[in-house]
């Protein structure tokens, strides 16, 4: 049993001695222990120890030292506390996810007055469901901004728009100068009088027409409930059916079908379709049923795979992306950019995320690649924050040949592989975005973060 | 007979009044609907001043435009530019390419009736 020994000023069991109040702040380290989680929660729900022991069907004693992180917790006596706390058991053992955690940053870095960034965290873990209000409500503001980008796109450059506002400006134009006549104080004979009537007449039912037209192609976007650009439109259907996809693994499979079956906007279900002719591509070059065996063997080691098979990396990361669950295998995320850096393809998994506007972190080895086309990186990454999430990552550009008249098209792929086994002193320290990035001294930072020195 | 004035705009109500509110301060006005064929126009005939609108088919005001200070016969030619897009990005091309003027539809008949009086004094 822990004894007070006069130094260790933090714990709990030294703060109930020294009568510390319930909401004292914990230490960084302390806050991220399971069993810190589990004591944060029973208080906020008003729980004494032994009532909760009670229910768990474990001593009150046992429980003290779960809570003070002198015992592990795990199998059905962590799903047994999860219910009885009235909380995912998955947040006890890991606080929020790195997505959630990712966008209250960045709700906190549009605050006029930041908030206690250093506290996300333990936010999140003693209110997950205000977490999940406020990254939701972040995530909305995004994609909001991202449709309001896009109107903008579409008033300044969209033909479309261009024509229709054209035949409104030209009708009010000539209403404007026929009336003008009109009501001159000169006298005009029969004819023309007849002819400026009949002008205008004309005019306002063609004006009429083009006003209805126009305001049925700005009411458009409005009928759709989820503001998306193309890019999050196959994103959000990717996340929704699964990045493995039964039908493109047979020969005969038909990803011209499979996009046109999304029901996307058709700049989506082009965009879908390309990915879809890539992955269709890559399952015959790769079948499950050659793959799945070696996969489970060598792990998910991309470049021992590629050789293995003897075929180009980037076939391989992409097959990785997309395999269905395989026991021992875990699940992997991908992201595709152009030569811009601007994010064409992602595939997320917990942790990992980039902006798609070409913002995201410029050390992540995908855009290393990006400068070397033809040469493998393989780089451990870490994120910044409390979880310190770490992935292998493994990267390849791939370039098209150029003309005289077209420079070559490059474009990179990287797979990013869930690593929590590397140590943090091994990896490269990237960030998601500079804005919500908090790393001091980074050579590569485009802005300056809104989250200060908090974490 | 009174100064020229090659109106190219393919709007044919505005082509009308145009026509007679100039016509009636005593301009002879003439007219060209085509893009494509307004340079050739201009030059087999050079007008004392053009009227030219940006969005035209066939070709774009601005491409006459180029054209007409690429020629000799028209290079000070004056042009009024008409167009239904007041962006600053059109103001600036049309200037850059030459034009003396710049209009944004909706204009009003004294705007153009004033401006046309002082560019050909009278």
């Amino acid at each position: 049993m822990h004894k007070y020994d006069g130094a260790c000023v933090n714990c709990f069991l030294c703060a109930r001695r020294k009568q510390l109040k319930r909401f004292t702040v914990l230490p960084i380290a302390n806050r991220l222990h399971t069993g810190t989680r589990i004591r944060e929660r029973r208080l906020d729900l008003g729980l004494r120890q032994a009532e909760l022991a009670k229910r768990l069907g474990i001593s009150a004693s046992y429980l003290n030292l779960i809570e003070h992180n002198h015992r592990r917790i795990a199998g059905p006596l962590l799903v047994a506390m999860g219910k009885a706390l009235d909380v995912d058991p998955t947040l006890l053992t890991q606080g929020a996810a790195r997505a959630t955690l990712d966008q209250m940053h960045a709700a906190a870095s549009s605050a006029d007055t930041p908030p206690e960034v250093a506290r996300t965290e333990e936010l999140a873990a003693r209110y997950p469901g205000w977490a999940d209000v406020i990254a939701g409500q972040q995530s909305r503001i995004a994609a909001l901004e991202a449709r309001i980008q896009e109107l903008t796109d579409r008033m300044t450059s969209d033909p479309e728009l261009a024509t229709s506002l054209h035949a409104v400006i030209s009708a009010v134009t000539s209403i404007r100068s026929t009336a003008a006549i009109l009501t001159s104080d000169e006298s005009l004979d029969a004819d023309w009088l007849r002819r400026f009537h009949r002008n205008i007449h004309d005019d306002a039912i063609r004006l009429a027409g083009s006003s209805d037209a126009l305001v049925r192609y700005l009411d458009a976007p409005a009928d759709s409930d989820v503001p998306l650009s193309p890019f999050d439109e196959v994103r959000s259907a990717l996340d929704q059916s699964g990045f493995h996809i039964p039908s493109l693994e047979k020969p005969r499979g038909d990803p011209a079908a499979a996009a046109a079956n999304a029901g996307l906007s058709p700049a989506a279900t082009l965009l879908l379709e390309t990915y879809l002719a890539r992955y269709h591509q890559v399952a015959q070059i790769l079948p499950l049923a050659n793959f799945t065996p070696v996969i489970m063997r060598v792990g998910a080691a991309p470049d021992v795979l590629a050789d293995h098979f003897n075929v180009p990396l980037v076939d391989v990361l992409i097959r990785c992306a997309t395999l269905p669950d395989i026991a021992g295998v875990p699940a992997m995320g991908l992201a595709m950019c152009d030569g811009s850096g601007a994010i064409t393809f992602e595939k997320q998994i917990p942790g990992f995320a980039l902006p798609p506007s070409g913002r995201a972190c410029p050390l992540w080895p995908l855009f290393t690649a990006i400068g070397q086309p033809d040469r493998p990186i393989k780089t451990a990454v870490g994120l910044p924050g409390q979880q310190q999430d770490r992935f292998a990552c493994y990267a390849i550009a791939t370039q098209r040949t150029g003309s005289l008249t077209r420079p070559p098209s490059v474009s990179a792929t990287m797979l990013v592989i869930p690593a929590p086994e590397i140590e943090p002193a091994n990896v490269l320290p990237v960030g998601p975005t500079c804005r919500i990035c908090p790393r001091k001294g980074c050579d590569a930072r485009r802005e300056p973060t809104a989250l200060g020195s908090a974490l | 007979m009174g100064k020229r004035v090659l109106l190219i705009e393919d709007e044919p109500n505005i082509i009308e009044a145009i026509s007679f509110i100039l016509s009636r301060d005593g301009f002879t006005v003439h007219t060209h609907e085509d893009g494509e064929t307004a340079f050739a126009k201009v030059t087999a005939t050079p007008p004392d001043m053009v009227i030219l609108d940006v969005m035209l088919p066939g070709r774009s005001g601005f491409d006459i435009l180029r054209d007409l200070r690429g020629d000799a016969r028209t290079k000070t030619l004056p042009v009024l530019m008409l167009t239904a897009r007041g962006q600053k990005k059109d103001r600036d091309l049309a200037a850059e390419l030459g034009a003396d003027h710049f209009m944004t539809k909706p204009f009003s008949n004294t705007e153009i009736r004033e401006h046309v009086r002082r560019v050909l004094g009278t």
